[in-house]
């Protein structure tokens, strides 16, 4: 069960009326009963069907596109390739998370001259149904010159490696290396002495750890409908986190001005920063351009795991020392991520949060970005710390363990706290990993012997900044004192709800009487992504100021009606006072329109976060020897939220983070052949976890408040990824006395392992 | 074009009647011909059951079944579960419980959740985790979708004694 931890300061903690509830989401109904509309699930009047037709090769330079069969198949409408995009080399564009290379957007929409990877857009169909579409992509002929492939980073990094790209170089210190490759990008980052640290340990460990590539795994294939409008206005509905985003995506890469394009988000069937990047708008667009017509565009299931953001694989290599007496004094991480077939992964991220979880005096990070053959990396819920955690959560069990210190008092001994300077520079503030690892170690869960053979326990911290970014709200009151409110978040889940309660408990008003709108582009400011657990936070803090806007300007009715100063007019529990006299928020609602007229609040921010998420995760497993598959006996999550404005989302949050964390830990991979193919491209040969393969997922959300947010909010959906992987390794080795250092510990890798050390049957 | 069937069914409690492909799986054929875009498609080869409905009764993976194999069939959607005024204790208890996120496998676990409390009104944790682990869910880890049908079993119960 949950348990929510006291607060840091409990008795100064303010009380709060709405959040901390657990009201209904406002967009539930229709979620139960079918009517929402996901982008799948739009239906135009003289609506065209799209189709893709995608490499079939890993690495392929394209001869020639031939349409004309296609072209004459009945009910064919219009067909499209590169050809028809406009030509933007070295064209840049800032969206957002740096500079972005257009050129590779734009061919990562639809290929460029070469395939760079199994599933890569080559050319697309639109038709009068489906199953048109779907005939006439089997009659465009397109030949290949086919190329060696590499699907592995460090083989990608070799001097002989296939080449991707000829113009990558790489960027290193500012400088430019003098000959393309594979890898683009090189990341340093230093403090301290290292070798005078490392000089200072007693214990020093080193180990090398390997992740294989896995998926968002949204269940929600990507699904958008375009419509190139006879004015030249484009519309387009999609399934995407970011609508203002896809616009500008969209907008860059057909040189149209913003303005031209309008972005309807739907519904969104899961995302987990698979749904940030572009891929099926553009070439909607441009199909529905020739034929006139709206045109839905449609993934199928492998065309997501072919053709989609998949997380990178990666190679890290940790080395941390420490004292006798437990404090670590130095560490070393070299980390090697690929990018898929285009530069810019989350190596960045990566190499940020590697040593993230603790004060470690000096320390050097040097990570890598690395081009190779396989779909080109999008984000996955704290992307890039996942793989870092799992290599140092593992160096640091096996450290506590050979000074004989328990693993949590060990982390709890050398834990960032206020003023801990992270490698990449910062220094946090008030961070809340202290107490997150003090809640582990008071949980009942780890105060509860795990006995048996075979059985083992394992801990693991976890860290992800979260992100503050722009946000925009607008909210008008009606005349029965309810609010409806205006945000361009794009919901994944219960953002609806978690930004309206906060504009409630501004207003003194109940979570049910605001009515929250996700607008489209055209009808809202500008909103950056649903991503970087940022919403909660920066779009509550948009709904926060926009309650506030509300109440100064309902106070000057108020003070109209009593003819007084509007400064004299204070606002207490919904209700507006001045000496002697009193009146509701309801009330006040309605004479609106005998004061003035309506009252409608706005709200521009741009918070810089990061609002810093810890988390620490416990988790007891049985390995069997035989078959080598691991079962999940108990698995508790601790988390700080700040402040858990509606604890069910969070814990949901924590609890589906978890298990997207475990299955990336012991099951989920891309496989590759020597061909750079991907063989098992649906949900039965990549196997994600089913409610079968996992226990309820126990939940301790702490709050210590985010000093950067008017009710303390942190955000939560991203840090609860990180632990689990290394939880489980550590665990599995408490149970079997063998290391697993390569991920997936799936039951033919852990039989292998245990095979080796002679321990299996 | 090849030539199409004429079909009919109940749908929901209602006859309808409709033209189809052989080709059309059923799920296409109530997405596209009839409307009902409750089910949803989450990997068109029946690894998912985000597109389960209820086959007389019993629950299939839509996705897998021909449209022209359900002909005279009774076909119950997540569009049919709730009445005119009230939603179906499993909706309820999904919306309270916050069994949901962003809801795109929900109407799967509606149906598929409906099919096992008709036939088991008691069921277990592990029964329920049994039953349901042909409905993947990405976003909420399952437990508070076992709560939640824990909970609308219960209620059912209770509306029963
Ligand atoms: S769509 Fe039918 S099982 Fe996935
Ligand atoms: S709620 Fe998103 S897949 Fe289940």
């Amino acid at each position: 069960m949950t348990a929510s931890a006291k607060p840091a300061a409990s008795s100064s903690a303010p009380q709060y009326k709405v959040l901390g509830t657990r009201p209904i989401r406002h967009d539930g109904t229709d979620k139960v009963t079918g009517r929402a509309i996901y982008a799948a699930d739009l239906h135009l009047p003289g609506m065209a069907y799209g189709r893709v037709i995608r490499s079939p090769h890993a690495h392929a330079r394209i001869r020639s596109i031939d349409f004309s069969a296609a072209l004459a198949l009945p009910g064919v409408l219009a067909v499209t390739s590169a050809a028809d995009m406009p030509d933007l080399k070295n064209k840049f564009a800032d969206l957002g998370e740096g500079r972005v290379n257009l050129a590779h957007l734009g061919a990562n929409c639809l290929a460029q001259g070469k395939v760079l990877y199994r599933g890569h857009a080559v050319a697309a169909v639109a038709a009068v149904s489906p199953h048109v579409a779907e005939e006439a992509a089997k009659l465009v002929r397109i030949e290949y010159e086919p190329l060696p492939a590499v699907t592995w980073v460090l083989d990608a990094m070799k001097p002989n490696a296939p080449l991707l790209h000829d113009d990558v170089f790489t960027e290193s210190m500012g400088q430019l290396s003098d000959k393309p490759s594979n890898v683009s990008r090189h990341i340093h980052f230093e403090q301290g002495d290292v070798q005078r640290g490392f000089a200072q340990a007693d214990v020093v460990i080193e180990r090398e750890y390997r992740t294989a590539s896995v998926h968002q795994g949204y269940i929600e294939p990507h699904a958008c409908t375009a419509l190139w409008n006879q004015d030249g206005h484009v519309t387009i509905w999609t399934a995407t986190q970011g609508s203002f985003s896809c616009r500008q995506q969209v907008a860059e890469l057909l040189e149209l001005p913003v303005s031209r394009v309008t972005v309807v988000p739907c519904e969104i069937g899961g995302g987990f920063g698979g749904k940030i990047p572009i891929y099926l708008e553009p070439v909607a667009v441009l199909l529905s351009r020739k034929c006139g017509r709206p045109v839905k565009l449609t993934m199928t299931r492998s065309d997501v795991f072919e053709g989609t953001g998949p997380t990178p694989g990666s190679f890290v290599r940790v080395k941390l020392g420490a004292t006798r007496d437990g404090k670590l004094v130095a560490g070393e991480a070299w980390l090697a991520y690929d990018a898929g077939a285009f530069p810019g992964g989350m190596i960045g991220p990566g190499c940020m949060c590697v040593f993230s979880c603790y004060e470690i005096p000096h320390a050097r990070v040097d990570g890598y970005d690395v081009c190779l053959n396989k779909p080109k990396t999008a984000a996955y819920r704290a992307p890039g710390a996942t793989q870092a955690a799992f290599a140092c959560e593992s160096v640091i069990d096996e450290l506590a363990e050979r000074l004989n210190i328990d693993p949590i008092e060990f982390r709890l001994k050398n834990a960032a706290k206020e003023g801990t300077r992270r490698v990449d520079g910062p220094v946090y503030p008030r961070i809340g990993l202290v107490e997150v690892l003090e809640a582990a170690r008071a949980s009942e869960h780890w105060n509860t012997p795990l006995a048996g053979p075979w059985r083992g326990r394992g801990v693991a911290a976890g860290y992800w900044f979260n992100i503050g970014l722009k946000s925009s709200a607008s909210a008008s009151v009606n005349a029965d004192g309810t609010v409806t409110l205006v945000e361009g978040s794009t919901d994944i889940g219960g953002t609806r709800t978690s930004v309206a309660m906060q504009l409630a408990e501004t207003l003194g008003i109940a979570a049910e009487d605001v009515r929250p709108q996700v607008a489209d582009t055209d009808s809202v400011g500008y909103t950056d992504v649903t991503g970087g657990s940022r919403v909660t936070f920066a779009t509550g803090l948009a709904a926060y100021q926009v309650g506030l806007d509300i109440r100064r300007q309902m106070a000057e009715r108020a003070a109209l009606l009593w003819e007084c100063d509007p400064a004299l007019v204070r606002f207490e529990d919904g209700v507006f006072r001045t000496d002697g006299r009193s009146i509701t928020f309801k009330e006040l609602a309605a004479k609106l329109h005998a004061t003035g007229g309506p009252v409608v609040g706005r709200a521009a921010v741009d918070p810089e976060g990061p609002t810093h998420g810890f988390g620490a995760h416990i988790v007891d497993v049985e390995v069997d020897p035989d078959t080598g598959k691991v079962t999940i006996l108990r698995y508790t999550a601790v988390q700080d939220a700040g402040k858990a404005v509606h604890p069910s989302y969070v814990e949901g949050q924590m609890q589906g983070g978890t298990v997207q964390g475990i299955g990336w830990a012991l099951n989920e991979e891309y496989w590759f052949d020597d061909r750079g193919q991907m063989r098992n491209a649906s949900f039965l040969d990549y196997r994600m976890p089913t409610a079968l393969d996992v226990p309820m997922i126990e939940t301790i959300i702490v709050e210590v408040p985010n000093p950067d947010h008017p009710y303390g909010v942190r955000g939560v959906g991203e840090t609860p990824i990180v632990p689990p992987p290394a939880a489980l390794a550590n665990a599995i080795y408490r149970a079997t006395g063998v290391r697993l250092r390569e991920l997936p510990m799936s039951p033919p890798r852990v039989w292998a392992a245990l095979a080796a050390a002679g321990k299996s049957s | 074009m090849a030539k199409k069937h004429h079909l009919s069914a109940v749908v929901n409690g209602e006859p309808v009647e409709f033209l189809c492909e052989a080709r059309q799986s059923l799920l296409e054929v109530l997405r596209d011909v009839l409307h009902l875009t409750g089910a949803k498609e989450g990997c068109n080869n029946g690894n998912c059951g985000a597109c389960t409905v209820l086959l007389d009764g019993l629950p299939v993976n839509s996705c897998l079944v021909l449209a022209v194999e359900a002909d005279g069939c009774r076909i119950t959607t997540v569009e049919g579960l709730a009445d005119a005024t009230h939603l179906h204790p499993l909706q309820q208890c999904f919306l309270e419980d916050a069994a949901l996120q962003c809801g795109v496998c929900t109407p799967g676990f509606l149906v598929a959740a409906k099919a096992l409390l008709d036939k088991n009104p008691n069921p277990s944790e592990q029964e329920i985790r049994f039953e349901l682990a042909n409905n993947l869910c990405r976003c909420t880890g399952y437990d508070k979708i076992v709560r939640a049908v824990q909970h609308a079993a219960a209620r059912l119960r209770e509306a029963r004694t």
